[in-house]
């Protein structure tokens, strides 16, 4: 080899050399997210729920916050920075909420009533100058019944609703709080986006688009049991699953969203720790109950339940899925007992369908529109073609209408009878849920009056009593009761097989052996504020 | 020849206004909606009416396309609907990493396609030959995002020499000349250079032993030129067809790899525009088709030019 070339050979392998004697920096703990980009910085965050996890529930605090402390009990409403809130039993539509006193944002202002008063006009007053579109539109959908903030004094806040709505805490958890003086400083969102300022665990330390954000800890933060463990978190976006699982084995983070179901032997034999946990999170066919549908028959819905080896779909997963006994997990308070058990029994299934007259030579032919990915949607195509395989043999004929996220939600955005889903022949549609409360587990699907765009209620589900149990949840304003209602309105969505229900999500994630402190919640959120590396 | 440049630049103006007018049609037919990276699913009519007329999406699409054009000739190309970050600045940002890699795969292909070509096209029919010919095919026929991954198990996370994704190490916020940075670089160049190496090893093992088949050669050689000099002569008859070629790949390395950037998880035009096609951000989707196709045209006309200066004949 001539000597030019040896010397370069000799130069790259003592370089590539070094990177095995690098010490580790314990300060900073990475994470590989499955966001394509920065979550926005600016209060309510985009890319999902993921955006919550790593922008919004670390920057920012919301007047009620979810519990995230144990991995063993359901995740429930804290008080966040709102120390107690009730409301006028005279007038249901009022609250009173009590704010934290002592409180305050990352620029050094105090967060008060007027605080309040000022996010709420930022994501609905058009007129106002802090007015944001963006979260606007992300944040005004999630807190749809609240009318008006009213400062009574500096602590205490009102806020109004349009009718009696005992669902307000669970609204107002998704309700971010900004920084106005932040905001009066540097004159625009984008340049908030920028320097952004909430009373949160981390504070934001720099940001390069689409490469990674950087926080720090807040050593001020109001809960000092929830003062980081760690100087500093980095954020990275890693859509690609295989790069992700590539970065945590090679020691470029820490943490990852996530891994693909056949990566994990491999990451459990590198010694990453797995954690997963119950959390309440739907895979499901939502059937079209329009006119002439032929899931209007209730015995087709069951024999489809019937026909489904959720067991041999856990198997295909690695294990990472929990398999449905119902619409929520068997572990929520809203369970309840129904009668219908889901379970794999192909000869019922078939005795049903025959009841009908379909047969194996005349099948019931069904068009169901499925993602290639999307947000909680798991592994979509392996998943249903394993469902096609085992319903087509209860004469079922089943369709895929195979399209992308984005395509599958303008969908979803419409009734099962408009155009763009009756054209097709389309009358069943999976898009995964989240089942975190009362209105995104029940009221938007099962709501008459939920029907696009009025909600998510794409299979224009009509049923007066789920419609009663519903308007009866919403105006119980005792947790306890209210828990009552609507595992009685679950018990009855099941058995009607309302929906075909497949699995349950576990949130896997794989964490490097020397992260310490994580406890995986039964949520959508967690919290990383005990997240820490040790020697 | 100053009139032939005028004539190409006069050109791109047709080309480009015809990309930007395709790329809005096709965004516009395809089925999905911006709104979707907005609003939530169950955002109410009222919601996403009131969000379109911020973002001018319920003005009719004429209005739109040419309310987009009229900001474009100032040089605003908008705000990214999915992030609300400018959109010149989303571009020329992803622009630079993209050229990062993009000049390191040029460079790597050529140096190595260019020698290979000639090896090859030099030694017509003999075992080096065969052995560069059988590169070139492989580094054209298999997957480079394959290779990639390869690369990445075997390097990264096998041997851990090198990094398997990102631009630089933790912190980094920009590039330096140091190992901690080149080593990012490593990877992805190598996988991003496989198919121009192979096109243009074979175009330049075609061209050269073309040359090699031409009566001039017989008679330099009867004249006893030593062979170095005769493989000058050669290359120079031969290299307009390869800068022809290696100005495409050029433009197409320019023009940034969506598949190597989304393995390595590199900031670049490929991952913008794929992820710019999933939220159905059309600022952004015509902003940086308007900027690669452009690009495009600049580089071929470059080639052309050089083509033009080293061939006479071309000149003729």
């Amino acid at each position: 080899m001539p000597r030019p070339l040896r010397t370069a050979a000799a130069i790259l392998a003592l370089s590539c050399a070094s990177n095995l004697a690098v010490a580790q920096d314990l300060s900073t703990f990475r994470v590989g997210m499955t966001a394509a980009d920065i979550p926005l910085t600016t209060g309510n965050p985009d890319q999902g729920f993921e955006g919550f996890r790593f922008m919004g529930l670390m920057l920012y605090d919301s007047l009620v916050e979810w519990d995230l402390s144990s991995a063993d009990k359901p995740s429930t409403l804290i008080p966040g920075l709102a120390t107690e809130w009730s409301v006028d039993p005279d007038d249901k539509t009022k609250w009173t909420f009590k704010l934290r006193q002592g409180v305050k944002f990352h620029d050094g202002s105090e967060f008060t009533a007027d605080a309040v008063v000022w996010n709420f006009d930022k994501v609905k007053d058009p007129d106002s100058p802090q007015y944001d579109p963006r979260q606007a539109g992300l944040a005004a959908a999630r807190i749809p019944s609240i009318v008006a903030v009213n400062k009574i004094d500096d602590y205490t806040v009102q806020i109004v609703t349009d009718v009696p709505d005992a669902f307000v805490p669970f609204q107002v958890s998704y309700w971010m709080m900004s920084s106005p003086a932040q905001f009066e400083k540097v004159g625009d969102w984008e340049a908030f986006a920028q320097a952004p300022s909430g009373t949160g665990p981390w504070k934001f330390v720099s940001m390069q688009p689409r490469k990674q954000v950087t926080m720090a800890r807040n050593p001020d933060y109001w809960d000092p049991d929830r003062v980081p463990a760690s100087d500093q978190v980095q954020l990275i976006p890693t859509p690609e699953a295989s790069s992700r699982t590539s970065a945590l084995l090679s020691g470029q983070v820490d943490w990852i969203e996530a891994p693909s179901p056949d990566a994990i032997p491999q990451l459990e034999g590198a010694g990453m720790q797995i954690v997963t946990n119950s959390y309440p999170h739907n895979w499901a066919i939502a059937p079209s109950r329009a006119a002439g549908s032929p899931w209007n028959e209730i015995d087709v819905r069951k024999a489809a339940n019937l026909c489904i080896d959720r067991q041999g779909i856990d198997q295909l997963l690695g294990g990472m899925s929990i398999p449905a006994e119902g619409h929520v997990t068997p572990d929520s308070p809203w369970f309840g007992q129904p009668t219908f058990k889901l379970g794999y029994e192909p000869d019922d299934a078939r005795s049903l369908m025959e009841q009908h007259g379909y047969t194996q030579d005349a099948p019931l032919h069904v068009k169901i529109a499925v993602s290639t990915s999307g947000s909680g949607q798991m592994q979509p195509l392996p998943m249903f073609q394993y469902i096609q395989s085992t319903l087509n043999q209860c004469h079922f004929d089943v369709e895929a209408e195979v399209m992308e996220w984005n395509a599958l939600l303008a969908l979803a955005r419409q009734s099962a009878e408009a155009p763009d889903s009756a054209d097709k022949g389309i009358n069943g549609i999976i898009v995964s849920r989240t089942l975190m409360d009362p209105y995104s587990a029940f009221t938007r699907l099962f709501d008459s009056h939920r029907v696009p765009p009025n909600g998510s209620n794409w299979g224009m589900v009509n049923d007066p009593e789920y419609d009663k149990l519903l308007k009866a949840a919403r105006e119980e304003f005792d947790p306890a009761k209210q828990d009552k209602i609507l595992s009685e309105l679950h018990e009855k969505v099941v058995d009607n097989a309302e929906w075909i229900w497949v699995t349950h999500d576990v949130n896997p994630r794989a964490l490097a052996p020397n992260l310490k402190g994580f406890v995986q919640a039964k949520n959508w959120f967690q919290d990383l504020t005990p997240v820490h590396l040790e020697e | 020849m100053f009139s032939y440049i005028l004539r190409r630049v006069l050109y791109t103006i047709p080309i480009a206004l015809g990309v930007t007018v395709i790329c809005f049609l096709l965004v516009q037919l395809g089925p999905g909606d911006p709104i979707n990276a907005l609003l939530p699913e169950d955002a109410t009519q009222e919601m996403i009416d009131q969000v379109k007329a911020e973002y001018g999406l319920d003005k009719p699409l004429p209005v739109q396309y040419a309310t987009w054009l009229g900001h474009a000739l100032t040089g605003d190309l908008g705000t990214s609907i999915a992030t609300g970050r400018s959109v010149s600045t989303e571009i020329f940002s992803a622009l630079g990493n993209t050229l990062m890699l993009a000049f390191g795969g040029m460079l790597v292909s050529f140096v190595v396609g260019l020698t290979l070509g000639s090896i090859a096209g030099s030694r017509q029919g003999t075992l080096s030959d065969r052995v560069v010919t059988g590169f070139a095919v492989t580094g054209v026929s298999v997957p480079h995002y394959w290779i990639a991954i390869v690369l990445v198990a075997i390097f990264a996370v096998g041997l851990h020499w090198l990094p398997a994704m990102g631009m630089g190490p933790r912190g980094s916020t920009g590039f330096a000349l140091d190992w901690a940075h080149i080593q990012h670089f490593v990877l992805p160049i190598f996988a991003l250079s496989l198919i121009p190496t192979g096109i243009i090893a074979r175009s330049v093992r075609g061209s050269v032993s073309e040359t090699y088949g031409q009566d001039f050669v017989q008679t330099l050689r009867a004249k006893g030129m030593p062979e170095r000099q005769v493989f000058v002569h050669v290359a120079r008859n031969a290299c307009s067809a390869a800068i022809a070629v290696m100005g495409l790949q050029m433009a197409e390395l320019l023009g940034g790899s969506i598949l190597i950037e989304t393995v390595f998880v590199w900031p670049g035009t490929g991952q913008l525009l794929n992820n710019a096609i999933f939220m159905r951000d059309l600022p952004i989707l015509q902003g940086t088709i308007l900027i690669m196709a452009l690009i495009f045209v600049a580089t071929n006309l470059v080639a052309d030019i050089l083509q033009t200066l080293l061939d006479p004949r071309i000149r003729r």
